[in-house]
């Protein structure tokens, strides 16, 4: 048998290609993103306890962080230590506009995303071409420049931090903390939709192949290093999208506790936790972590939870690197 | 004798102090077959290395498909239908034999549907049984045709093979050959970079000959392997032929 | 008035741009030869100035106590290096951003500990001669810079002779170099790479008391001093040695320069601008050794 005739051979009869994605996943994620939105809603109108929208605040700001935190960090493998500046930007973006020109928090959304987005682009056009360790470096110093740019600032309170009246919200929603719950909501809606879209297109498949091999996904025809400042953007955007309604929901912003390091370490952690790889691992890690420290937070003191915090985070990425949701994974193949 | 499609003129690359290549000129015509071969560390990955511009050339231009493309990113030439494949093949880990397909795909020659092309190519280097399987568990031979397949996938106009066949058994090199001679006959120009003699030998219209960075024969194979040069650098000063 | 306001910002900022040598010195080891990227360096400076504050409240000097801590430090830094590379070494240079994780969380431990332990409040020394300075015409050297000033050249040049002049350090050099050559000719990279973060560990403990002489140090000044860190080894060139006191001095006078002429807040800016212009410039930094 010569080699052509072998080789022939092998490929007849020509097999089906494997099944594909069912364009109506999308479907389905799609009903459940409103089933969601529609389930707070439904809070507003019938929960009485102003408390629960305090702590259901807090939850989903930690699903937005980690959502927006992961498509740079999961996705495209950039470790940013200082969400908490990206996160700041937002907040004081929104602050100012609130204050200058009494700004609707519908304003402030795009503006403190387009803030975020730019800062994350100068960042990754900045470090990224030399290397990633650069870019982590740079999130770190990022922080201390805008904890230190916002303390020179008197318009937005220096070091004694920014009070300031929210205006009145619509009046079906029940409440201020009602209605910016639901505004964070639609964020963290808008975030994981934003994450899974990136998974499943062809930006995702660049990432994942960035990831495995830059040298080849380049010879391949991927356009790697505008991919990664698109990263950088996006994730920039979402978190500091994710930071504008905290003066709406606080009516007061201060650099410590904006620029805080327990946030910047959720930021990391809760991905980490759950699951980087893929969109509902920041949601698992964020509802697990948050809750957490939330049922924790009259008990142990801030600085035991950033230890233990710190401990948890170790010990992911020395164990478990690609979280619950890769345990999982892992489980699932032992027992092929 | 029509225009090169792919050419470097007096190019070099220094590391340092090293001078890794150069200065040299090739150039490769439209559907040719052209046999790279030369010792380790005379500068053929380099060489590869400056076509496909994942380096700058320290000096001279590289040129494809009559454009200037000195310095242009790896991504823009590969658009522009310049393949490789690597010595070391460089799967797509964590991801599916077609999903490595669908990459190029996505970037290069606009297709109707991706997936259905991406089996067309699986099929034609034999890869179609594989499309499900996770890239990185695959063996030494289907990784080096994967490593084609993925190259194929963009109908580029030009294929650089690096070192495709190292390692497989007599019965694979004529799997691969025969891959790229199809590859050939459809029009494409391929470049292969061997140390299989009679591979190279059977498969090159022309063979270029580098040592330390410098060309030392550019001829048809018999002339090649018949030269003196050539054998002195391969074998050392007791070849008398 | 400027003139005296111009020599004095440089006076000061040569002194500062020494210490952050010897700050940077351990990370030089780390990341600029053995390119492990230790973000947890600086954590391990301000530990070991607090180690110095508790040996300098029962009466010795904090020289002495650091001097004395250099075994320890040493040892947890072989300790240090055993966990990262049980878990990272194995995996390959994609795992790069994990372990940075590894090694930021390591560093939020440390300082979260000794928040825990000794509270917000600045921990500080009482050495006889901070208060008095040394004057000469226009300039006037305070004792608490210019002491640990002196220091770092010296850690230096002991750092730079170890490397250069015993089989050990000579061995650390060829681990960054080549590590498969270097462990067929008998040598275990891994036990080298363990002995260089234990000097570096070691390095950490004379900077933290450097740093406490300098002033009152708090749980959390690790993180104003990676920038000025890296920017060291980075503008020094990685694997330079003596290269990181002439980054280090170019990076404190522009400091003081900015906080003289300035404003004293916009300091912590100017070491990242560097980082980021060097970066963007000169990668391979002042006196880089090329691979």
């Amino acid at each position: 048998m010569t080699a052509k005739a072998s080789v022939m051979t092998a490929a007849s009869p020509r097999p089906r290609a494997p099944a594909r994605l069912p364009g109506n996943r999308t479907l389905l994620f799609t009903l459940g993103a409103l089933a969601v939105l529609a389930l707070g809603g439904v809070m507003t109108q019938t929960l009485a306890n102003p408390y629960v929208f305090f702590a259901a605040f807090v939850i989903v700001q930690s699903v937005a962080l980690a959502t927006g935190w992961n498509v740079l960090g999961g996705y495209a493998g950039y470790i940013n230590f200082g969400a908490t500046a990206f996160y700041g930007a937002g907040a004081y973006t929104a602050a100012f506009l609130l204050k200058a020109f009494d700004a609707s928090i519908f304003l402030c959304l795009p503006a403190a995303a387009l803030v975020g987005g730019g800062l994350g682009l100068m960042m990754g056009y900045m470090t990224l071409r030399v290397q990633g360790v650069y870019f982590a470096i740079g999130t770190i110093a990022l922080v201390v420049m805008a904890h230190t740019l916002v303390l020179n600032i008197d318009y937005l309170g220096g070091a004694s931090g920014m009070a300031l009246m929210a205006p009145e919200p619509p009046a079906w929603t029940g409440g201020q903390v009602q209605f910016v719950f639901l505004v964070m909501l639609g964020i963290a809606v808008l975030a994981v939709a934003c994450a899974r879209w990136i998974e499943i297109s062809w930006v995702g498949r660049g990432f994942r192949a960035l990831r495995a091999s830059e040298e080849a996904a380049e010879c391949a025809g991927v356009p790697t290093f505008k991919l990664k400042l698109s990263a950088c953007a996006i994730s920039g955007a979402i978190l500091a999208m994710t930071g504008a309604p905290l003066i709406f929901y606080a009516s007061f912003i201060e650099p410590e506790t904006v620029f805080g390091l327990a946030l910047a370490l959720n930021a990391i952690a809760m991905p980490l936790i759950g699951g980087k790889r893929s969109w509902p691992g920041p949601i698992i890690g964020a509802v697990l972590l948050g809750s957490v420290q939330q049922a924790a937070t009259i008990t142990i003191s801030s600085e035991l939870n950033i230890l233990l915090v710190g401990v948890v985070l170790i010990g992911f990425v020395a164990a478990a690197p690609d979280g619950i949701l890769g345990l999982i994974d892992t489980l699932r193949k032992g027992r092929r | 004798m029509s225009a090169p499609i792919l050419a470097v003129e007096g190019i070099e690359k220094t590391f340092g102090a090293l001078r890794a290549l150069g200065p040299i000129s090739v150039a490769l015509q439209p559907g040719e077959r052209l046999g790279i071969i030369g010792p380790n560390g005379s500068g053929k990955t380099t060489l590869i290395n400056c076509l496909t511009g994942t380096l700058t050339p320290s000096a001279g231009e590289v040129w494809f498909l009559g454009r200037k493309v000195t310095g242009l990113a790896p991504h823009l030439r590969a658009r522009m239908g310049l393949a490789r494949s690597f010595q070391i093949p460089k799967p797509f880990t964590g991801m599916t034999v077609l999903e490595n397909l669908l990459v190029p795909l996505d970037h290069l020659h606009d297709v109707a549907d991706p997936h259905v092309r991406a089996m067309e190519v699986l099929d034609s280097v034999g890869l179609a049984g594989r499309a499900a399987h996770e890239a990185g568990g695959l063996t030494q031979l289907e990784l080096r045709k994967l490593e084609l397949a993925r190259a194929l996938a963009g109908r580029p106009k030009v294929l650089i093979a690096d070192e495709a066949m190292a390692g497989l058994s007599n019965r694979e090199i004529d799997d691969v050959l025969v891959i790229l001679e199809r590859l050939n006959e459809a029009g494409v120009a391929v470049i292969m970079i061997e140390h299989i003699m009679h591979a190279v030998m059977r498969f090159s219209h022309r063979i270029i000959c580098l040592e330390t960075g410098l060309l030392i024969a550019d001829g048809l194979p018999d002339a090649v392997a018949n030269d003196p040069l050539v054998q002195k650098v391969y074998f050392g000063e007791q070849a008398h032929h | 008035m400027f003139l005296d306001q111009f020599v004095n910002a440089i006076g000061t900022g040569v002194m500062l741009g020494s210490i952050y040598a010897a700050l940077a010195l351990g990370l030089a080891v780390t990341f600029g030869l053995l390119h492990i990227p230790n973000i947890a360096h600086p954590a391990f400076v301000v530990a070991g100035a607090y180690v110095v504050a508790v040996g300098n409240s029962y009466g010795f000097d904090p020289l002495l106590v650091a001097v004395v801590a250099l075994v320890p430090f040493y040892v947890a830094g072989l300790a240090f290096y055993e966990f990262y590379a049980r878990l990272f070494e194995r995996r390959g240079a994609a795992d790069t951003m994990n372990a940075l994780t590894l090694f930021f969380g390591v560093s939020l431990v440390v300082e979260t500990a000794l928040l825990m332990k000794f509270g917000t409040n600045q921990q500080s020394v009482n050495v006889a001669y901070v208060g008095q300075s040394l004057v000469i015409g226009l300039l006037s050297l305070p004792y608490r810079l210019l002491v640990p000033a002196l220091l770092a050249p010296v850690m230096i040049g002991l750092l730079w002779v170890y490397l250069h002049f015993t089989h050990a350090g000579i061995a650390i050099r060829a681990v960054a170099h080549d590590e498969r050559a270097l462990s067929v000719s008998g040598i275990d990279p891994r036990w080298i790479k363990r002995h260089a973060f234990g000097i570096a560990a070691a390095t950490a403990v004379i900077a933290g008391a450097a740093l406490i002489i300098v002033g009152p140090v708090d749980p959390f000044g690790g993180r104003l001093m990676i920038g000025r860190a890296f920017a060291v080894v980075v503008l020094a060139g990685m694997g330079s040695l003596p290269g990181t006191i002439a980054a280090g001095i170019l990076i404190g006078v522009s400091e003081s320069l900015v906080a003289a002429f300035a404003s004293p807040s916009w300091a912590p800016a100017v070491a990242f601008s560097i980082l980021l212009a060097t970066l963007a410039l000169r990668p391979a930094g002042l006196f880089g050794v090329r691979r």
